[in-house]
């Protein structure tokens, strides 16, 4: 039925976050930063960090199309409020989507009323210090990136820094992202405006 | 130069200098923020024996904790020595702590445990003046802490009055009439303080400040009645209201709009990570008990607003915390729930796991433009020959605002009649002449 079939689009519907979901997350993101598991092979960097440098390319440019494309279509982005991350489950995060909420999130950047970007913010972001990590076969990888962004609104330059986890997937021959993981370094301290795409 | 506060608040305006004279916020650190009951802190933030949490009255660093003895403290974080902090850390569980600076031990009850080579002092250094500084008068009402330096405050619950009621309601649609605090959104924004406390009921600016938020919140709506909707488009000829409750506290009640039915909160919630799972889920699985289910993990649309810093809207506990006179910490508290009374069982991880995403809404697609807009009144009060802000909204119109036995006001939704009253109960604290004082154990 068509009914059904729309109703699954994650763009649409929430059905992906479910318990499992969380679980394999939480599992994921906890203990993954290991040496044994650390790709020395330098081509294999340079193509994620292509990517990364890519990633931070169009959110300068605001091209949030293309930033979405790079995501698979049940994706996560994640900014926990605590510097261990913590569970999304039992606590508060400074920012938790899943594919609609990330589209939600572009669309009200794109009202024409969303105050808090009028002007938008102009940014620039270095990713530096990419590491990459085998995970469960070769179509997984995670990535460990250190990030500063300088941006520019309302008169001044401020700094949004930290690092993230990027959880890769290879689908249909393609690395996209699966999970973003933004760790800000003081994730758990009284932040002004944060209301750009980090 | 004295300041005359009859000029400053009149009947239909406030002077621009309320928001931005270093010498008015100088006078409410004191006047507002030491004599009146202040939020410092919720006891689930420090459920054990021994547990403390760093917060601020005022601009006072101060620890809250829960001693050995269970009682409730609040410490100065100042050594008696010579004056540094004594802890540094924003939570943890400590029975003693040790100043850093020359090493001086105290008990958490305040009491000074030892100083190094204390036979190099000639007096005895027992004396109770060296025992840590603590806020006499600190009382929780049903898990809100609050502390004033004003030994004649009234008692809370009595300060509290009316207002009472609504944090009842509150509390009491949850298992147990008991909430959890689970870390916070966390935001900062250069302006004065009553900037937020002055937006805690107003429900004029809902549709326009929120407009990036309610198109957001609908655009994939069949019709549009997610959210805040209903504000859109004669939001004064709607149940919801505005109360004004004494004391400086205000109430604005959405819950009137909402269908009186369980899921009745849930059928108005906007989308979330997980939402469609949760209900289909819960559907299927508890029949009839799924609404009131999902309703635990929705919004209570209500805003309970005890002066001066402690705001209870959706599921959070939000602290308006003063930095300066023109900056201001916004904190939103997450809360989560238990199943105390055991009727919840194998569904809680869900509900809290959507609970803590329906928390995330309001905050990052809400909260963040209001915080603009204040930032911005801030600067466009730098001019100074024009000098004043107007809250008249509702004012002189016959039979709009209705005067309660029980003392309350109640008038429609956009009206501005809380502020107007609340600011009159400033302008009485800001003109008497409080005594603070500190106590120390004997
Ligand atoms: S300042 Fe604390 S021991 Fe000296
Ligand atoms: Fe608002």
């Amino acid at each position: 039925m068509t009914m059904a079939a729309v109703s699954q689009d994650p763009s649409v519907a929430s059905y992906y976050v479910d318990d499992a979901f969380y679980g394999a997350l939480v599992a994921r993101f906890t203990g993954w930063q290991d040496e044994a598991r650390l790709i020395g092979d330098y081509p294999e960097r340079d193509l994620f960090r292509a990517l990364l440098e890519r990633e931070a390319r169009v959110l300068d440019q605001h091209d949030y199309d293309s930033w979405l494309a790079m995501l698979t279509r049940a994706c996560v982005y994640w900014a926990p409020g605590t510097p261990q991350a913590g569970d999304p489950r039992t606590e508060i995060a400074v920012m938790f989507d899943d594919r609609r909420r990330l589209e939600d999130r572009i669309y009200r950047l794109r009202t024409g009323y969303a105050w808090s970007q009028a002007p938008v913010s102009r940014t620039v972001r270095l990713i530096t210090n990419v590491e990459v990590f085998e995970a469960e076969d070769a179509d997984h990888r995670m990535l460990r990136s250190n990030f500063l962004i300088s941006e520019f609104w309302d008169n001044q330059v401020r700094v949004l820094t930290g690092w993230c986890g990027h959880h890769m997937e290879k689908t249909d021959g393609r690395w996209l992202i699966r999970a973003k993981q933004i760790n800000l370094i003081d994730c758990d301290q009284c932040i002004r405006n944060p209301s750009i795409i980090l | 130069m004295s300041l005359d506060y009859d000029h400053l608040v009149q009947e239909d305006r406030v002077h621009r200098a309320l928001y931005t004279d270093p010498a008015i916020f100088a006078a409410e650190m004191s006047n507002i923020f030491g004599a009146t009951w202040i939020y410092v802190a919720h006891e689930s933030e420090i459920p054990n024996p021994n547990d403390f949490i760093t917060r601020k009255l005022g601009l006072r660093p101060v620890i809250v904790l829960r001693d050995a003895n269970d009682k409730l403290r609040v410490l100065f974080n100042r050594c008696t020595h010579r004056g540094t902090t004594l802890c540094r850390h924003e939570k943890g569980n400590a029975r003693a702590f040790q100043c850093p600076y020359h090493g001086w031990n105290f008990l958490n009850t305040g009491k000074l445990r030892g100083v190094p080579w204390a036979d190099g002092y000639s007096s005895d250094i027992k004396d109770p003046k060296f025992n840590v500084a603590q806020v006499p008068r600190v009382e929780s009402y049903r898990g809100f802490i609050f502390a004033t330096l004003n030994e004649a405050a009234p008692p809370l619950l009595t300060w509290l009055g009316p207002i009472t009621r609504p944090i009842d309601e509150w509390l009491d649609r949850n298992p147990g009439g008991k909430v959890f605090v689970c870390e916070a959104n966390r935001f900062k924004f250069k302006g004065n303080w009553k900037l937020a406390y002055d937006n805690s009921s107003d429900g004029y600016h809902v549709i326009y400040s929120h407009r990036s938020l309610l198109e957001m919140e609908n655009r994939l709506a069949d019709e549009s009645n997610k959210g805040m909707a209903y504000y859109k488009n004669s939001p004064d000829a709607l149940p919801m209201y505005v109360q004004y409750m004494g004391n400086g506290h205000h109430f604005k009640d959405k819950r009137p709009n909402l269908q009186p039915r369980p899921g009745g909160l849930w059928a108005i919630e906007s989308t979330h990570p997980g939402m469609e799972h949760a209900q289909d889920m819960f559907r299927a699985k508890y029949g009839e008990r799924a609404e009131s289910l999902l309703d635990l993990a929705g919004s209570e649309p209500v805003n309970v607003n005890i002066f001066p810093n402690l705001s209870l809207l959706g599921n959070h506990i939000q602290v308006f915390q003063p930095v300066s006179v023109d900056e201001t910490d916004a904190i939103w508290y997450g809360t989560r729930i238990e199943d105390v009374n055991g009727d919840i069982g194998d569904a809680l991880p869900t509900i809290n796991a959507l609970r803590m995403r329906t928390q995330e809404g309001f905050p990052n697609f809400g909260e963040v433009d209001d915080l603009a807009n204040f930032e911005q009144i801030q600067r466009g009060l730098q001019c100074p020959e024009d000098e004043w802000i107007y809250m008249n909204r509702g004012l002189g119109l016959p039979d709009r605002i209705k005067h309660n036995p029980d003392g309350t006001i109640t008038a429609p939704a956009t009206d501005e009649v809380f502020m107007r009253e609340y600011i009159k109960e400033w302008k009485k604290l800001m003109q008497a002449r409080p005594e603070l004082t500190i106590q120390r154990e004997p």
